[in-house]
């Protein structure tokens, strides 16, 4: 394994303020996605600046419908939490999906939209809970902040502190895992509030997570599984691989879009 | 028998130290100044190696030595053999290409070995190997066995035109085409059947220390077999003389055959140690090392076909199969498609007439060789596939199609070789049609209709060949070595005992199971006896532990040297209570004269002979003897499986809701360890059929290099097992047993795939059955 220089920031400033001064920095939140990487020599940081141990970036809070949650809070505190189940029961089933108890104790809600892993679950819920992503420098929506495989909109340096959404009146989070490393192949997460029905699709999609429009206008005017059904899922638009082709992925969106909206209600 | 002897749950001796993380492996052991060995490893599957410019690398940190094939063939190491001559039904022996342990000229597969550095730690060889330039040619690549075999497909090896390494045959032709013309119903089958990554949870690991003062080498090494790989490192590789080499493998975590072989690493080690002065060198496989270089198993295209008479029973049976035995023929690879695999393809049935022929290829892909079941679970899965394909174009009952075809009269001469020497396959086909309310399923399946579900149930009648024997057979038959095994058994002054075995346990309780033997001989707790194995300075000489061996084989071997002992034990007792040495009775520990008060304890009998003070006048003091057992005939367990499962169809996903082993293993020792053997060969033999899958692209990149993309099977995904035995001794080996390691992993498979295609009618599916293939063949 190469060496890198270990800091533990204690304030999103020092944190900052590390990653500029250092040639190759990386923050690290949890680094269940980072450190595999390393240790496979496919990267080679300077610098580690690990952000979990700032205080100010942990935490839920819950006022009224509005949600905030830290970005360094661990899936694990994600999935348990009473208060946001109170309230978004979807987002706390999502977290309890991830990775095995190691993982979810380890990583962190910011750490993996930072990565965004095409298969990752929470983008799914950041574009449908048209979640605002806070960082040390703005606040930036959900449909902005997903670029890409592994792309977000985040410059260089910029720290995510938060998170934040209105609770939908009806949510859930559907996944079909891969059958061998378990990231979702497709991972549908429904929201139905005042504001609109918002479909968010992660895993399958060759670009990253996306939108799925065509389903959010059907489930606006039929709020039901039978609503899907009918829908069009673009195969260009998914990936393929060996574990699943374009058609397969494509199934699978609408398999469990469909699923999504009956475990909602 | 006693609370600790033949028949008794005994719990795992080995356990405790297992459990509680005090296991010993190899990557465990370490010396001083010992150094560290990263190999530079191909990253094309075809290339031919233009120049190798070590310049950079030899100048980094803590390296001591950047060293390549041609330095290694220098040195007059010798090339990697397959140890198992298989001739082509023309009568020319096969085609074996060169194998270096560092490719001098060419790489064939992604991860052969061409460069090896060793440096002071591990991060300074990892990273001096990626600083090792190689200039390669990219040559065309070919990963297909069929397309291999093609014309102007790309050639691996001069000796291999076409890449066939031979083309061989078994049974008769002529009237097998003759009997399938005559029968009234053909039925035909084309099946694949998967390649397989073998992952064992322990990686491979080599630790060579060399003496400079003594010109003494000793490896310690994951091996199922030390022994076999000291004389083939010795007698072939000429790494050292067999008197200067010393093998030690410790607590192997795990084999399933891959660690059968001798591997490139361990020559290297060895020779890298002398070669660049260092008193040891170390490598232990990365969990995507274990992807690209542990060998492979399986990967057969078989075409099959089965003609029935009016009344149903089987007159003939063709098959041909292409076996791709990857870029290299490893130790016994030329066996397994061969005789392990074409010999049981009579299954449990009467079959006058059998031809199989079978075409083995080089392609660019990593070597294959056995896994657990080697040959046996390919030719399972032909069989048991084609019963039940035959069942449903006849339209009769799979389960009485099976039984009117059945071998019922023992010894049975098979056209393939084999005879049967044991068996009742109605019992374990009775037992398990009850253990899984066979007569109730219909009702089970209108059940999950009811709920969307496709609901199919399959069985699979298995037999496999054990303790592949006896020597002089299979020595006819092209193996380089004798499959015979050795036991020294060692009393103590003080009654304690220790055994010494030429098997190696590597997850299989020998530990338990063995000591099970003399506590049942003599009455003594097992806490006294000990297992020595793995160490070919402790064992003299030994053939290791695969193909389900140890038990048949290898206790049959310790059995004999328990007579020996016994023998000489009540000789000596008899003296000292001057009775008849026909009355004297070893129970419990003690010595007794049967029908008076008279009564040594065991250990004064042992103190005895070694004190030498009262023994019978010409006798040599001390308890200790040993034998070497060859057996007659291969054991052949056979049982029974019956699978149930339930498919979403829309999403393709299975789930196994049912499934029933019944076995027939002989006689058991101990019936915990054995219904273990059978849970993890379900499980392996479910991961094939359902999850597991070696893919390469068609540049030879492996593209399930890691568990992101290899599927193995975990517990939440299979169902409690419901697991039974019944007994017919194998009356070829002293105690009538048979073997059980391979069972689960050969029987399994072709039962789920019966019962998949059975839940959605469609019987093209391949294995593994993964919820994208599911989904397709049920969408069409």
């Amino acid at each position: 394994m190469t060496s890198a220089k270990y800091h533990r920031a204690s304030s999103v400033d020092e944190a900052a303020s590390l990653a500029g001064s250092a040639s190759d920095p990386k923050y690290i939140a949890g680094g269940q996605t980072l450190i595999p990487t390393i240790k496979q020599r496919l990267a080679e940081p300077s610098d580690l600046i690990d952000l979990r141990h700032i205080g100010a970036t942990k935490g839920i809070s819950v006022s009224g419908s509005q949600v905030t949650i830290g970005a360094t809070t661990t899936h694990a505190e994600v999935a348990s939490s009473a208060e946001l189940r109170a309230v978004c029961a979807a987002l706390c089933d999502l977290a309890s999906q991830i990775g095995d108890p190691a993982v979810r104790h380890m990583g962190t809600l910011g750490g993996s939209i930072a990565n965004n892993d095409p298969a990752a679950d929470y983008p799914a819920a950041m574009l449908a809970l048209d979640a605002q992503i806070t960082t040390n420098q703005r606040t930036i929506s959900a449909s902005d902040y997903f670029v890409g495989l592994f792309e977000t909109a985040l410059n260089d340096g910029e720290v995510i502190t938060e998170v934040s959404f209105n609770a939908p009146d009806k949510a859930a989070y559907e996944k079909f895992p891969n059958p061998a490393s378990r990231y979702a192949m497709a991972g549908v997460f429904v929201a139905k509030s005042g504001g609109g029905v918002r479909v968010g699709v992660t895993g399958a999609g060759s670009d990253g997570a996306f939108r799925h429009e065509g389903m959010e206008q059907a489930l606006s005017g039929n709020w039901s599984a039978d609503a899907v059904a009918d829908v069009a899922v673009d195969t260009a638009s998914m990936l393929s691989d060996i574990h699943g082709d374009a058609a397969y992925r494509a199934n699978l969106v609408k398999v469990m879009a469909k699923r999504a909206v009956a475990a909602a209600g | 028998m006693g609370m600790e002897g033949i028949g008794a749950k005994v719990l795992r001796k080995e356990d405790k130290r297992f459990i509680t993380g005090k296991g010993k492996y190899t990557d465990d052991h370490k010396v001083a100044g010992m150094q560290y060995a990263a190999f530079v490893r191909s990253p094309h599957a075809h290339a031919r190696i233009k120049g190798i410019d070590k310049s950079a690398a030899e100048s980094m940190p803590g390296v001591t030595a950047v060293l390549d094939g041609k330095q290694l063939t220098g040195d007059g190491i010798g090339n990697i053999i397959c140890g198992w001559m298989i001739h082509s039904k023309d009568g020319s022996p096969m085609n074996m290409g060169a194998w270096s342990a560092l490719a001098t000229e060419h790489v064939r597969y992604v991860g052969d070995a061409a460069a090896v550095v060793i440096a002071e730690s591990q991060s300074e060889a990892k990273a001096a190997a990626e600083a090792v330039s190689i200039d390669y040619e990219v040559l065309p690549a070919v990963v297909d066995a069929v397309k291999a075999m093609g014309d102007g497909a790309p050639q691996l090896h001069p000796e291999a035109a076409n890449n066939i390494i031979y083309d061989w045959e078994i049974g008769d032709e002529a009237p097998t085409d003759a009997a399938l013309a005559g029968s009234a119903k053909i039925v035909e089958l084309d099946i694949t059947n998967n390649r397989l990554s073998p992952n064992p949870m322990e990686p491979r690991s080599a630790l060579a220390l060399y003496d400079e003062a003594e010109d003494h080498y000793t490896l310690y090494t994951t091996s199922q077999n030390p022994h076999v790989a000291r004389l083939v490192l010795s007698a072939f590789y000429q790494v050292a003389p067999e008197h200067k080499l010393r093998v030690i493998a410790p607590d192997v975590g795990g084999g399933f055959g891959s660690k059968i072989y001798i591997y490139p690493e361990e020559i290297v080690c060895l020779w890298a140690a002398k070669r660049a002065g260092v008193p040891a060198v170390k490598w232990t496989s990365e969990r995507t090392e274990a992807f690209l270089t542990d060998a492979h198993g399986r990967d057969h295209i078989t075409k099959a076909k089965m003609g029935f008479d009016a009344n149903n029973k089987i007159t003939g049976f063709k098959v041909e199969t292409v076996a791709n035995l990857g870029a290299y023929m490893s130790l016994f690879s030329s066996s397994v498609p061969t005789y392990l695999y074409a010999t049981l393809l009579s299954g449990q049935y009467n079959i006058a007439n059998i031809h199989c022929n079978v075409k083995t290829v080089y392609t660019n892909t990593t070597p294959v060789d056995a896994y657990r079941g080697a040959g046996r679970p390919e030719a399972t899965y032909v069989v048991e596939r084609m019963m039940e394909t035959a069942a449903r174009e006849l339209g009769v009952d799979p389960a009485e199609l099976r039984r009117a075809n059945f071998v019922t009269e023992f010894p049975h001469q098979t056209p393939v070789i084999m005879a049967y020497d044991a068996g009742d396959y109605s019992a374990s086909l009775d037992a398990a049609m009850a253990a899984s309310d066979y007569a109730g399923f219909a009702a089970r399946r209108a059940d999950a209709e009811s709920r969307g579900k496709l609901r199919g149930i399959g069985m699979s009648c298995y037999i496999e060949a054990c303790g592949i024997a006896p020597s002089a057979a299979v020595g006819s038959l092209g193996a380089g070595v004798g499959l015979w095994e050795s036991a020294e058994v060692r009393v103590n002054p003080v009654g304690t005992v220790e055994i010494l075995t030429g098997s190696h346990s590597h997850g299989q309780g020998h530990e338990t199971t063995f000591t099970q033997l003399v506590s049942d001989r003599f009455g003594v707790p097992t806490d006294n006896v000990q297992i020595v194995h793995g160490d070919t300075d402790k064992v003299q000489f030994g053939m290791g532990t695969y193909g389900s061996r140890s038990g048949a084989v290898g206790m049959s071997a310790i059995v004999k040297a328990l007579d020996k002992v016994e023998a000489k034990a009540k000789k000596i007792a008899a003296h000292m209570l001057e009775a008849d040495e026909g009355d004297i009775v070893i129970e419990n520990g003690e010595v007794t004269v049967a029908g008076t008060d008279k009564k040594l304890g065991w250990h004064e009998v042992c103190l005895g002979a070694y004190t030498g003070h009262n023994l019978p006048d010409g006798m040599e003091p001390g308890l200790k003897e040993g034998a070497f057992y060859d057996p007659t005939n291969f054991t052949f367990p056979a049982g029974c499986y019956i699978c149930e499962v339930e498919v979403d169809p829309e999403t393709g996903v299975t789930d196994v809701i049912q499934f029933v082993a019944a076995d027939d293993f002989g006689k058991i020792i101990n019936p915990m360890i054995v219904e273990g053997q059978v849970h993890g060969g379900i499980a392996q033999g479910i991961g094939q059929a359902m999850m597991e899958h070696a893919i390469y692209d068609d540049e030879g990149q492996l593209l399930t290099a890691s568990y992101m993309d290899y599927q193995m099977p975990r517990a939440g995904d299979l169902p409690s097992f419901k697991v039974s035995t019944s007994e017919t001794l194998c009356p070829g080996n002293p105690l009538g047993m048979k073997g059980c390691g391979e069972a689960g992993a050969i029987g399994s498979p072709p039962a789920f795939m019966n019962a998949i295609t059975d839940a959605i009618s469609n019987n093209t599916l391949a294995m593994p059955a993964t919820p994208q293939r599911v989904w397709a063949a049920i969408n069409g």
